[in-house]
């Protein structure tokens, strides 16, 4: 088979062989297996052979958004928005508030499907599935997990939290349930401060430390993307820079999708930013660009805080 | 000076509500104690030692029957109203009026309706199976409402955060809602024991006053079938036969202590249930 390629085919497939084991440190997780899925297909000769000049790893859209439109009864809350959440990389979505930020975020693990009157038209995909009509919802959550705006751990103890992820989807085993406890705990970097405490209630943790439990329950259930709605807005700067710490070393292994107020968070910790207006989608570039050199007029004046 | 009168006033208030609870039961335990002999807790009724045993006795078997059937019902209807029904629907507004007008009918047509129904229509007669099954359609609005009062105040976090990781409808009402709610459900609970022990008029239509231990031991399932008296018929009958007051009092000195044990067990159960959760 090599040989029917041209010496350039065989190259980009070369570097489209290395780039994931480059980017994505096989994590000992079910995530291993789908990330691992994904990157057997980009590398087949097959698809080498469609796409030959098709981009490195790096540019795959993980979630894609197309003509998006959204009401919430009358209310227009979301106008035709298309946009790319590219694989392992932080994508930010800024804006004023009421501009359909979050509401973007809730569509894409259906949590808007639990708001009446809620209308949605266009297509999103997840690794080219849509979410609405090929995928189950639950399995969908799954595998995108979400972190709100509000420390929310459930009132059962520190270990019940994170493990309840796990059992609903099956997961009996203790000694299971013991590892991926720790493990999601250790990545969502609390494990130190609650390891001797697992089994007291969650609610007697810090607001910074039940956000970070409530990272660690979306981890436990080896998600593929994590959705966080302005996750680090209800807590102290010291707890806001572990999270955003956190999500900078998240991205090796999670498609991360954040709504923020606050732009310097988006530049500290996205690769790529949308901008957003009136249930609009503005703009949508790498962060660098959108921030120091808008092509929008409405892009800037927000930017540089003439709005908001 | 208002703000100083409104103070007042409502100081007035907590006093004098709880002058008249402290006076009642002090009467009713100066009356009673006094009368609380050994042969009031014989295992046989007679006419001489009015014992009260049988009646205490059915009154715990009437109320755990009625519980059994009002409390699954109850916080069935109350989760579905709550986390199943689309809110404000049609349906969830027919059923919230309907059991807020149950909830007002008087006990007494909740037992002419037993009466007529079980009594005479399905012809259980008076008996244990008609007062329990009229008891319990007349304390399933108090669990309802309590219920869904105790389901609204749960967090949207928790059904959030629930269904964010994936867990269905039920597993989230289940694991997520339902525990956090619990102590409220017990309050419910407790409320609606406190009305099956303190019910009177619907039973005397329903269940009768034959002062016998519902025989199980002999007869099983069939001792459902038979009349009964609980401890609040029983008073009902003692004193309006004038002939035993002192041994009335006693009666309820005992009605007064099963209710407060009651309660606390509940509210021990209770905080122990939330404890475990927090």
């Amino acid at each position: 088979m090599p040989t029917m390629l041209s010496s350039r085919q065989t190259a980009a497939s070369a570097a489209t062989h290395a780039a994931p084991h480059a980017a994505v440190p096989t994590p000992a997780t079910s995530a291993a297996g789908s990330s691992a899925a994904h990157s057997a297909r980009a590398v087949t000769p097959h698809s080498a052979h469609i796409h030959p000049t098709s981009e490195p790893q790096l540019e795959v859209a993980k979630m894609r958004v197309e003509h998006l439109d959204l009401h919430y009864g009358s209310f227009h809350a979301l106008k035709d928005v298309s946009v790319d959440f590219p694989k392992n990389q932080v994508t930010a979505l800024i804006g004023p508030s009421g501009c359909g930020k979050s509401t973007l975020l809730k569509t894409l693990n259906r949590m808007n499907d639990l708001v009446d009157n809620c209308r949605i038209e266009g297509a999103i995909t997840l690794d080219e599935d849509n979410i609405r009509h090929d995928l189950d919802v639950n399995d969908l959550r799954r595998r995108v997990g979400m972190v709100f705006q509000q420390p929310s751990p459930f009132p059962m103890s520190i270990y019940e939290n994170v493990a309840f992820g796990p059992k609903t989807h099956g997961i009996k085993s203790r000694d299971e349930l013991d590892a991926i406890v720790e493990q999601s705990l250790r990545d969502a970097a609390i494990w130190d401060e609650v390891k001797d405490r697992l089994k007291k209630s969650a609610l007697g943790l810090s607001g910074g430390q039940q956000q970070r439990l409530c990272i660690a329950r979306a981890l436990a259930v080896h998600p593929e993307v994590l959705l966080l709605d302005e996750s680090t807005s209800a807590l102290d700067p010291i707890s806001t820079a572990k999270i955003e710490e956190l999500v900078i070393q998240l991205k090796d292994r999670y498609t991360v999708i954040m709504v923020t107020h606050n732009m310097l968070q988006a530049v500290r910790v996205s690769d790529k930013t949308a901008f957003f207006l009136m249930g609009e989608m503005i703009e949508c570039e790498d962060t660098q660009t959108l921030f120091t050199n808008p092509t929008d007029k409405r892009t800037a004046d927000y930017v540089a805080g003439r709005f908001g | 000076m208002t703000s100083k009168l409104l103070k007042a006033a409502t100081y007035a208030g907590a006093i004098l509500s709880t002058l008249a609870l402290v006076s009642i039961v002090g009467y009713i335990l100066i009356q009673g104690v006094p009368h609380l002999t050994p042969s009031l807790f014989a295992w046989e009724y007679t006419s001489e030692n009015v014992s009260l045993m049988p009646a205490l006795i059915s009154t715990l078997i009437m109320a755990a029957l009625s519980l059994v059937m009002a409390v699954p019902v109850g916080v069935a209807s109350a989760v579905y109203l709550v986390e199943y029904a689309r809110p404000g629907s049609r349906f969830v507004r027919v059923v919230r009026v309907t059991t807020e007008t149950l909830q007002g009918i008087p006990s007494i047509i909740y037992g002419l309706f037993g009466l007529l129904f079980f009594t005479t229509a399905l012809g259980w007669g008076l008996s244990l199976l008609s007062g329990a099954c009229t008891l319990a359609i007349m304390v399933l609005p108090v669990i309802m409402r309590t219920t869904e009062e105790a389901l609204l105040a749960v967090p949207q976090s928790y059904r959030q955060g629930g269904f964010a990781l994936g867990a269905g409808r039920v597993r989230t009402v289940f694991r997520c809602v339902l525990p956090s709610a619990l102590p409220g459900i017990l309050g419910g609970v407790l409320l609606a024991l406190g009305r099956c022990v303190g019910e009177v008029a619907a039973l005397l239509f329903t269940a009768g006053t034959v002062a016998q231990i519902p025989s199980f031991g002999t007869e099983g399932i069939f001792a459902l079938f038979e009349s009964c008296r609980t401890l609040a018929v029983h008073m009902y009958v003692l004193a309006s036969e004038g002939l035993h007051l002192g041994e009335t009092y006693a009666t309820s000195v005992v009605l007064l202590v099963m209710v407060v044990v009651l309660n606390t067990l509940t509210n021990f159960a209770a905080k122990k249930l939330s404890k475990e959760r927090r």
